[in-house]
Formats: structure tokens, sequence, C-alpha cells
């Protein structure tokens, strides 16, 4: 760590800069995220920009190292609260100028189920890959999810289990979406360690998610598909 | 090899046999006993306690030398969740005394096992709990089960090394011999990290340490076996438990069903056995049927070779991912280009 002081994040190009940020992200470094964040910005980047390349871009390489075993929940949790630092700058900077979101998100974890770690995880890399994510929090009710849909109108419904005992839940939340003629308005993606692609096929998901690249990779192929279709009809 | 303090009735069976069963799942079979998705099971022990009697039984006539106690999720951490912080000792002290009462019927000797499962919260500095508070934490619930009379703790499904340090100074606080397992279900790691080796290394390092100490829960039964090989490969001073799943769960007419059949199972104890387990059992999805194919095959099937990697996924199926994160061909850390 001694030779950190050496690098004076100012005096870098943009090129070198937003890879110093990618490298900072990966190490989890938020003071120097949001002092290069507030670099780009003096130099007249867009925040749109600073988000994408800089952020999303950073962030998807901590999302393809921790879906390859190479980096854990520790790594990823100090590299999301970096990103999260960086994003706190943005955000109002971002609805001021009106920049293109991808999407919108609900996520919760099941009725009796406390576990977050998952489910925080996957809201952060959301938001870092520039999805707007509802956080619901744990231990939601059936109601607790029909609310914040119709509340919110989100693009995607995330839930989350991380016990054999509350994944079922999960399959109570879609049967009620469906009984109450909701589900098809919504892209539905499950996660939790117990789970897997059969199960969430079987209780009726879009899509299960191994883990929160994943989850982020899943969510953008959805959302794609989704425009496509409206385009496709509106044509 | 056993612990100075070996006159607790585990050392005992340990000292006399060289493989234990140990018993199956809990949540899982209490799901099938009509348990609601969602519901603590834990509350069971002072509204169902004949239920939670018959479950243990279940594990106890199918052959289990240990059973573990309904008391995985009551610590206060997640008893908040149901707004039953206060029920801690209750339900861990119904726990254990549903237990006791079990293995004295038994008509031989069966090791009541305290479990304790997460806090399920990220300790400091990455998260909020700290050290105190999870030793506080775990200490509550290790003194109501000790009072229910459990013969030891059984910490399980740790995914920290914060967390099982934790555990191990509760059960000291506690006076308690306690056995420790982490769940290594992400690349062959736990969801935090950490290798089977590095578990072996922190076991060596602690103050009060477990009579024995192994994985539980995971991925699969071939994930499970990969980890105790790398246990034992460090050849530890202290026995190493296996309990895996029985297969993958699947949903079938609104049930959670693992896709593990008791024969599998039956391979898989012999397997772990020949890997170095000294306590072998099941964890989610192992119901009193596959204990009794296990019991058998242990007492029936003769000992065999340490097993490579491949017998291992020929019998029981693919491992989650190429490599555990132990020896050479570890995925590696992204180079840094600036800061070192």
């Amino acid at each position: 760590m001694s030779d950190e002081d050496e690098i004076i994040l100012s005096d870098l190009p943009d090129d070198e800069l937003v890879l110093q940020m990618h490298d900072d992200l990966y190490d989890g470094l938020k003071d120097e995220i949001e002092e290069s964040v507030q670099i780009l910005l003096a130099r007249g980047w867009a925040p749109y920009r600073v988000l994408t390349e800089a952020l999303v871009a950073g962030m998807t390489i901590v999302g393809k190292d921790f879906r390859d075993g190479i980096l854990f929940v520790p790594e990823v949790l100090l590299a999301a609260n970096a990103m999260k630092g960086g994003m706190f700058i943005l955000k109002p900077l971002l609805a001021e100028t009106g920049a293109p979101r991808q999407g919108k998100m609900v996520i919760g974890t099941v009725k009796g189920d406390i576990h977050d770690i998952g489910k925080n995880l996957v809201a952060m890399m959301m938001e870092g890959a520039g999805f707007e994510v509802v956080d619901l929090g744990i231990n939601n009710p059936v109601e607790n999810y029909l609310e914040a849909l119709e509340r919110e109108q989100p693009d995607i419904l995330g839930m989350s289990a991380l016990l054999t005992t509350t994944m079922p839940y999960m399959k109570v939340v879609i049967d009620t979406m469906v009984e109450k003629g909701l589900r098809e308005d919504y892209i539905v993606l499950v996660g939790g360690a117990p789970l897997n692609e059969e199960f969430g096929r079987a209780i009726g998901a879009d899509a299960y998610c191994r883990d929160a690249a994943v989850a982020v990779e899943t969510a953008k192929d959805f959302i794609a598909r989704k425009h496509n279709r409206l385009g496709a009809a509106a044509g | 090899m056993m612990d100075p303090q070996g006159a607790d009735p585990l050392s005992q069976l340990l000292a006399s046999r060289d493989w234990l069963l140990a018993d199956g799942a809990t949540g899982t079979n209490l799901f099938n006993q009509g348990l609601g998705a969602g519901d603590p099971p834990e509350f069971w022990n002072i509204e169902r306690p004949s239920d939670i009697a018959a479950l243990y039984r279940g594990a106890v006539e199918a052959g289990s030398d240990l059973f573990l106690t309904n008391t995985f999720g009551a610590n206060a951490a997640r008893l908040r969740l149901h707004g039953a912080t206060a029920r801690v000792a209750e339900l861990n002290r119904a726990g254990a005394e549903i237990g006791r009462e079990v293995a004295t019927g038994a008509g031989r000797a069966v090791i009541v096992a305290g479990s304790m499962g997460p806090t399920g919260e990220i300790m400091a500095p990455m998260g909020t709990l700290t050290q105190a508070e999870a030793v506080e934490i775990f200490h509550e619930q290790a003194e109501a089960l000790k009072e229910g009379g459990a013969d030891v703790l059984w910490v399980e499904t740790i995914s920290a090394g914060e967390e099982f340090r934790a555990a191990s100074e509760a059960a000291r606080l506690a006076g308690m011999p306690w056995c420790g397992t982490m769940s290594f279900d992400t690349a062959g790691r736990t969801m935090m990290g950490l290798t089977s080796a590095e578990l072996v290394a922190l076991v060596d390092r602690l103050a009060h340490p477990p009579l024995a100490f192994g994985a539980n829960c995971g991925v699969g039964a071939s994930d499970l076996l990969r980890t105790v090989l790398g246990m034992t490969a460090h050849a530890p001073e202290r026995p190493v438990i296996a309990k895996g799943n029985a297969g993958i769960p699947k949903y079938h007419d609104g049930h959670i069903h693992y896709d593990g059949t008791p024969a599998l199972m039956a391979d898989y104890a012999v397997l772990a056995r020949d890997c170095g387990a000294h306590i072998i059992g099941g964890c989610c999805g192992t119901t009193p049927d596959h204990l009794r194919a296990m019991r058998a095959a242990l007492e029936e099937r003769a000992r065999g070779p340490r097993p490579a990697l491949e017998a291992i996924t020929a019998a029981l199926g693919a491992f989650s991912s190429a490599s555990d994160g132990t020896g050479d061909d570890v995925p590696a850390r992204r180079p840094r280009r600036r800061r070192s």
C-alpha cells in the first residue's frame, strides 16, 4: 500500500483515470472512486458517461470475477460500497440530465427469510448496471410484493430466498400474480443459494439467477427482448 | 487424539468407533410434516413437541448415532424476524429437552447435538454485527441448549470465519464441547470465500477448538466430498464431519423434493468414510430412508482407498465448479495495474 500515495488521480488523463477507477472499484476504494468521479465531472464528462464507462464497466469486471469464483462476497461488498459512493454523487445529476435508464426493479426477500446478503448484492449490482432498484427488504408477504408492483410499476420483480423452508413461498407470490392477472406484466427473476434453474421454471419464474452478476445479465437480456417485442408491435 | 475434556459423551463415542452416523434434514423433513413456507420450525418445539420427537426418532430409528435439535434458527438475530427474541431460551431448552428424552429412550448411546445456525448477518467490518454481539447471541443460545440437556453444541452452515470464531467463544463461555461445520456453496468455498484448507487452519488456531469439524449443506454430495478431501489432505488432528444434501432440490406438486436417492446417499456415505470423514450424515432432503441405506452401507461395505476426484464424480455426479480454491489451479485475481 506504500506506493498508493504516488498516484495523483487528477494528473491522469481521462482514459488512464477510467482504467484506474476500474482497478479502484475492484479493490473497493471508496474515497478514490468519489474523487475520480468528481474529477471526471469537473472535466466536463456527462454524468451518464461517468456512470457507464467508469462505474458500470468497473462493476462488470467485479461481477465477472464474482461469477467465476475469483472474488467472493466480502470483496464484492467492498466494491459495491465504493460504487455507491460514486453513485451518491451521480444520482441527483442523472435525474437532472434525464439520462436513460435500463429499467426498474422491485426486489425483496420472501416471507420467513431474513437473509439479505444475496439480495443486497443483486440490488447493488443492478444499480451499478444502471437500473433503478426499489428494495423491499426482508420477510415480505405476498401483499408487500403486490403493493410495490402497483405503486412502482417496475419492469422486473426479483425475489430471493436462502432457506429450503422459505423458497416455496416464491411460488405463492407467483401464483397470486397469476390469479390477479398480473403475471405477464412483469419479468420475474428468482435467486438464492438453495435454488436452481429447474426450480425457477417449476414455480413459474422467468429465470433463475445463480448470482448477482448473472442477475444483471439476465435482467438486461429480458429488458432488451421486451423492447424488441414492443418495437415489433409498434412497427 | 481426543481432547483432554474427553469425558463428554461424543468424545467417548468417537473414541470407541471409527465412524458415526449423524442425522439428516430438519427443515425439509418438517415441511413434509406440514410446516408452512416461511414459518419458523423452532416454534414447533413448544406447539407440536410430539412432531419434533417424531422427527428425532425418525433419525434414531434409522440408525443415527447423533441427531441435531430443531434449534437451527433459534438465535436472537433470526427470531427477531418473528418478533420472538424473548423466546431464545424457551425454544432452545425445549428443543434440547425433547432430544434428551428421545436419546434416553433409544436403548443405545445416542448424542443430542444442539444445533446452532448462523445469525444471518454480516459481521464487521464488512457488515454491522460486531464480534462481541455475535458471541452474545450464540452464548445465549448455547446456555439454553446446555440447560435442555444437549451433549454437545453443533454449529452449522456457517460462511464467515469470524462467525465460526464467535460460536467457539460462546461454547467456551457456556463450558460446552462443540462441533462446527461450514457450508461450502460458492465455487467450492463458503459464501465469504473461505476454502476447506482455511477452515482446517482456523480450527487449529481456536482457543476452544471443536471436537470435530467439517462441511454441511453446500451444493451436492460430490462438492461436499471434494471439500472433505481438502480437509483430510491436511491430516487434521480432529475428526472431520461430512453432512451433505441429498442431491439438488426440485419442486413437485407444491413440495420440495431432493433428487438424491437412498442408494446414492449410501454411496456418498461410504465414499465420505473413504475420504477420511469420521462423522457422516445428510443435510437438506435426507430422510430416514436415506439414513437407513447409509447405515447399512457403512456397516456392510468395506473401507476403500482414498478416492480420486474422478471416482467421486463417477459415483455421485459432476462438481458445481472446476476448482474449489485449493491446490495450484486456483483462478487468480485480476492483476492490478498500479496500486499494489
